[in-house]
């Protein structure tokens, strides 16, 4: 066969599976510009009833973590919260949480009534810290590696299969990086 | 019955399914924001265009100063403390770009990763136009190709059938 009729089909071909990977692709997830990047500066106060706040420092402490930002008004946080509570029972690893834009007296009641799998939990109020960390919807998960550097951000509801196959192979691999 | 109802009907559906699996940023709280316009007109004003240079993030088509959603209320208040603290409007910019990516930018920028983006169209136009030319100069020429004569006898063959039908016509 000529060159000429097969160069249509074949662009035809590469056109229709760039289209069809495109329509499996979730416009919502949009890349975080801190991947590979320091967490940000930040001190925030504990959530209320609390004693353990979060900060930049406790992120740079040589341990690998994750970082759940979370809040009361936040329906599927409430599904994913099983998966991490199973998480901090395992202490595989460490788990801190961000406790965004919420009512103070929401969230200690929210903590209290279905458990709180974090070691850490800030308030963040006002959402300032919320931005600086690039969230845009809630729930969010941070992995960060043991210098304090953002590794994998993950949007959405936290399933245990996500955190099976994609979260915990990280965690293990930078772990074994020491 | 329009036929494009059915269709209507399942985007929603969809939109509904994937509005449920991720909760966005607009829920009203205690902490909610409000707009305090700056005190400097001439502030407000860089303020207000930089608004529209931003998009929301949770109303993806929508820029800051368009959206209702409590994050880009938050935007709106950030990028006034971001002037009303002396920043530039790129200085302004930037701050948010570091957090959040080029995909806050309604207009990207043209860099490596955006070549195909910014010039995809237009290569894509120009592929079509060399097409189209090729074709069109190869369809000019292929009548000019020599068609082989007819041989005395299929001459003769022809004349004796044109006069036959001439002949039945009338």
């Amino acid at each position: 066969m000529r060159l000429g009729y097969v160069i249509p089909f074949v662009l035809f071909f590469a056109l229709a599976v760039a289209l069809y990977v495109g329509l499996g692709l979730k416009p919502r997830d949009i890349p975080s510009a801190l991947i590979d990047k320091p967490v940000p500066e930040f001190n925030l106060p504990p959530v209320k009833d609390h004693d353990k706040g979060l900060k930049t420092a406790d992120l740079k402490n040589g341990e690998v973590s994750l970082v759940n930002v979370f809040a009361s008004w936040c329906g599927p946080c409430r599904v994913e919260h099983p998966v991490f509570m199973a998480l901090s029972k395992t202490g595989e690893v460490a788990l801190h949480g961000i406790n965004y834009k919420d009512d103070p007296d929401n969230a200690s009641n929210w903590l209290a009534r279905y458990g709180n799998p974090y070691t850490r939990a800030g308030a963040d109020r006002n959402g300032r810290v919320g931005i600086d960390w690039g969230v845009y919807g809630v729930p969010e998960t941070f992995v960060v590696d043991q210098g304090g550097r953002i590794r994998y951000k993950h949007v959405g509801v936290m399933t245990q299969e996500i955190l099976d196959k994609r979260i915990m192979p990280l965690v293990r691999k930078l772990k074994s990086k020491q | 019955m329009n036929p494009f109802r059915h269709l209507f009907v399942l985007l929603f559906v969809v939109c509904a399914i994937s509005a449920l699996t991720l909760t966005p940023v607009t829920e009203p709280n205690a902490q909610s924001t409000i707009d305090k316009p700056l005190e400097n007109p001439a502030d407000e004003a860089r303020a207000l265009a930089l608004h529209k240079l931003l998009r929301c993030l949770v109303c993806q088509n929508q820029s800051i100063s368009d959206s209702n959603a409590e994050l880009a209320r938050d935007l709106r208040m950030l990028v006034r403390q971001r002037i009303g603290s002396g920043d530039s409007d790129e200085e302004t910019i930037a701050y948010i770009v570091d957090r959040y990516g080029d995909w806050v930018l309604l207009d990207p920028p043209v860099k490596s990763t955006t070549y195909v983006l910014w010039f995809g169209p237009v290569g894509i136009f120009l592929l079509a136009l060399i097409g189209v030319i090729l074709f069109l100069r190869r369809s000019r020429i292929q009548p000019a190709t020599p068609v082989a004569s007819l041989s005395t006898e299929e001459e003769a063959k022809l004349k004796s059938m044109l006069a036959d039908r001439d002949g039945t016509d009338k």
